[in-house]
């Protein structure tokens, strides 16, 4: 608040209106593509949840790409790393609580 | 109308708290009618309770710590007490009801509100300074932190004098915790101290990632950046990380006692061990954000006192990070015999293990510091060897028990007791002293009284090793913790020489109040002044402004060229800037903090005692403070040059006469 000499406050992309609408063209593909993966019944449950789990990590990056603008430039490099970090941690912490819940339960006959 | 709440709360049948509850009114008037009658309101007010300051803030959170320490360690030495007189036939002095409540309480305290306070106390007073900025990002933000933390402290200390305490640990591990087996109070103080106070914290640890990503001088890259901001750094992102994680499990744990669900029950499907698996997910970060700024501060100490850079600035700073990124995947140390199977607790064990090699790299780096310096044995220099010696025993019992098969014998026996107090005294607490030793004239202007600070190093030093070595040996004979009492001969001996520890800690502590009072009376002698601004030849920026700093920190915001560049001007007798000043601008002070820790004290309490009415007033009461601020288009102002140029002329005047009683 006091001072930013090593802050840059330019060049913080918004979008633009052709990246907006690709993004949500994306978006409704995915979407209408997972609801047709359950209701066409055209897919056994195991593969149509293995392919709801795929189409469900694209969405997240198509939003992540077209409406939070997170790339590659160096004015979203602390964004990418930060979310990259954060992405990290919660595979730590949920992967390592299934891995330790799991375990358990098979050792302890509790499930 | 008044929920749980009625007069029978209030426990008169209690001598002790009856007591303790007469010595905190009388101090507390005490305090309150001195300020009234020197009419010290408003000054309180304007320069200190509203204050924006991060130096301010700092000195309230390391008074706040202080005073915390006294209420933990009453705690301490209460129980050691107990376990020296309950031996036999003699049930001590306690009953278990009250003496249950007293270790929850003392480990709660000891983290929350005095280590976290105090850690968080000395990150506003140094970073800033030590990055050239002239005051965090969020400088409100800090404000709120505080009275998050304040908010936190006070409910919990209440809990002494209206209802109960917690009486199931310091973690309050389900399904003791839940209503079933928990129906009074006491959970829900410790839910809603924990959870206010947990905003605060994960409040600073975002204006303090953002401050030092964002706010240092030009010129300071990463590597250049000082050892202390680094270990601050990587403690805002473990708090950022594990801090989320913290509030979930509470929550649920909540959602439990409040609203009947099953997440951690008994029946029902819930399920008890992942309230174990998700706290310490929290619980393991948690006490390497407490250690990680400690050894920030010994970094800056034995540099500083060694009178050499440090040794391995590269390897210090890579070992912090690692450190921080293993203290992810540990996590199941603290729970090996809950019953998960051999692949599970070899992986976590071996990780634990590994821990230990950065932090090895680091005591050998302040050893290489050391060797061939010219060491100036001060007290802060005193706690820090005393920190190697300590810390080295402490860590390699914790080697010791990440071994599964080790820690199926040691589990919460006292030997883990004694293992955690010796990283936690050993490393935290004498880093913090440290660190206060070494910064308070900075804050100040005065140095602290180096005899006394002595005398309390060498109480707590020996006290330490008398209360807590026969805690090792008592845990390997078998006795447990949170015991209240026993009937076996070959501990009681053990149990006398740790009260003997206690009470000479206690004479440490007795030794820094004595410190604190003789530098205060001392504090405009000669050799105390801290005129230059640079008492201890130190290295990085905050040596290179006045004690105490103007509120802007820095008239002109220097250059930065490599790592220690004041100091390294310093050696080439190069003057300072040169630049021209501009007016500087700077944050206003705000009372949002306080009201806004007013209202959430109001909603936990009301919350704590079901009185919805009063809590939906607390909670009205934040959201419209909030949105009051942040309406609130004045909260800036410049200062004028003619100011700065009156600051600056003040302290070069302050240096010459240093320089001539030289």
């Amino acid at each position: 608040m006091t001072q930013a000499p090593t802050t840059t406050m330019t060049g913080d992309s918004h979008g633009s209106y052709p990246s907006y609408l690709i993004g949500f063209v994306l978006a409704v593909i995915l979407t209408v593509a997972s609801f047709a993966a359950v209701m066409s019944h055209a897919l056994s449950p195991g593969m149509a949840l293995a392919a709801l789990t795929v189409l469900a990590v694209v969405q997240i990056v198509v939003h992540l790409v077209f409406f939070l603008h997170m790339n590659t430039s160096t004015e979203q490099s602390w964004n990418l790393m930060c979310f990259i970090f954060a992405a990290a941690s919660v595979i730590v912490i949920i992967g390592g609580t299934i891995f330790i819940m799991h375990d358990t339960a098979i050792n302890m006959m509790s499930r | 109308m008044l929920g749980k709440l009625s007069l029978s709360a209030i426990p008169l049948d209690v001598p002790i708290l009856v007591g303790t509850f007469l010595g905190v009114a009388v101090i507390g008037l005490a305090v309150l009618g001195a300020v009234t009658y020197y009419g010290k309101w408003g000054y309180l007010w304007r320069n200190w309770l509203t204050t924006v300051d991060h130096k301010r803030l700092a000195v309230m959170y390391i008074i706040l710590a202080i005073v915390m320490l006294f209420r933990g360690f009453a705690d301490a030495i209460m129980m050691r007490t107990q376990l020296a007189l309950a031996y036999k036939g003699n049930p001590g002095y306690l009953p278990p009801h009250h003496y249950d409540q007293i270790f929850s309480a003392h480990g709660t305290i000891m983290i929350f509100f005095m280590a976290m306070a105090f850690m968080t106390g000395l990150m506003n007073l140094v970073v800033p300074l030590q990055i050239g900025a002239r005051d965090v990002a969020f400088p409100f933000l800090n404000s709120l932190s505080f009275y998050m933390t304040l908010v936190g402290a006070l409910l919990i200390n209440i809990s002494l004098f209206i209802g109960e305490f917690a009486q199931c640990g310091w973690l309050v591990y389900p399904p003791l915790s839940e209503m079933q087996f928990s129906p009074g109070v006491g959970v829900d103080y410790y839910i809603w101290a924990v959870q206010i106070s947990g905003v605060g914290t994960l409040l600073t640890g975002v204006n303090f990632f953002t401050t030092i990503v964002k706010m240092r001088a030009p010129g300071m890259g990463w590597m250049q950046m000082p050892v202390f901001t680094w270990t601050a750094f990587c403690t805002t992102v473990l708090i950022m990380v594990s801090f989320p994680v913290l509030t979930v499990t509470l929550a649920l744990l909540s959602l439990d006692r409040y609203l009947g669900m099953h997440f951690f029950t008994n029946d029902a499907g819930g399920n008890v061990m992942l309230y174990l698996s998700m706290i310490w997910t929290w619980g393991h970060p948690e006490v390497y954000i407490l250690v990680i700024p400690a050894f920030g501060v010994f970094s800056e100490v034995t540099a500083t006192f060694s009178q050499k850079p440090l040794f391995g600035y590269k390897t210090m700073v890579y070992a912090t990070c690692s450190i921080m990124v293993l203290s992810f995947v540990v996590w199941v140390h603290h729970f090996f015999t809950m019953g998960a199977g051999a692949n599970v607790n070899t992986f976590f064990g071996i990780m634990t293990m590994i821990i230990a090699v950065p932090t090895g790299v680091k005591i050998f780096n302040w050893l290489f510091t050391m060797y061939k310096g010219r060491v100036e044995f001060t007290a802060p220099m005193h706690w820090t060897l005393g920190f190697m010696i300590t810390f080295s025993i402490g860590g390699m019992t914790g080697v010791m028990m990440a071994m599964p098969a080790a820690d199926w014998i040691l589990h919460n026996s006292l030997f883990l007791i004694a293992h955690f107090h010796n990283v936690i005294i050993g490393g935290v607490y004498f880093g913090y002293i440290a660190g206060m030793g070494f910064w308070f004239p900075k804050a100040f202007g005065f140095k602290l009284n180096e005899a006394w600070g002595k005398r309390a190093f060498w109480c707590w030093f020996v006290g330490f090793y008398l209360a807590f070595i026969p805690l090792y040996v008592l845990g390997l004979e078998g006795m447990t913790r949170r015991m209240n009492h026993y009937d076996n001969p070959d501990w009681y001996p053990w149990m006398l020489v740790a009260e003997v520890g206690a009470i000479v800690i206690a004479c440490g502590i007795v030794c820094q109040l004595t410190q604190l009072y003789v530098s205060i009376r001392d504090r405009n002698l000669p050799e105390n002044l801290d005129l230059t601004g640079d008492p201890w030849n130190g290295r990085t920026l905050e040596w290179s402004i006045s004690s105490p700093p103007p509120a802007y920190n820095f008239a002109v915001i220097p250059d930065i060229h490599g790592l220690d560049t004041f100091h390294t001007e310093k050696q080439l007798g190069r003057q300072a800037h040169g630049k021209p000043l501009a007016p500087i601008h700077m944050p206003k002070n705000t009372s949002a903090g306080v009201f806004i820790g007013l209202f959430s004290f109001i909603l936990g309490f009301a919350s704590i005692w079901y009185i919805w009415w009063l809590a939906a007033i607390g909670l009205i009461g934040i959201v419209a403070t909030m949105i009051l601020r942040s309406a609130d288009r004045d909260v800036d102002y410049y200062v004028p040059v003619s100011e700065i140029e009156h600051n600056e002329e003040v302290y070069s005047r302050r240096i010459a006469a240093a320089q001539a009683a030289e």
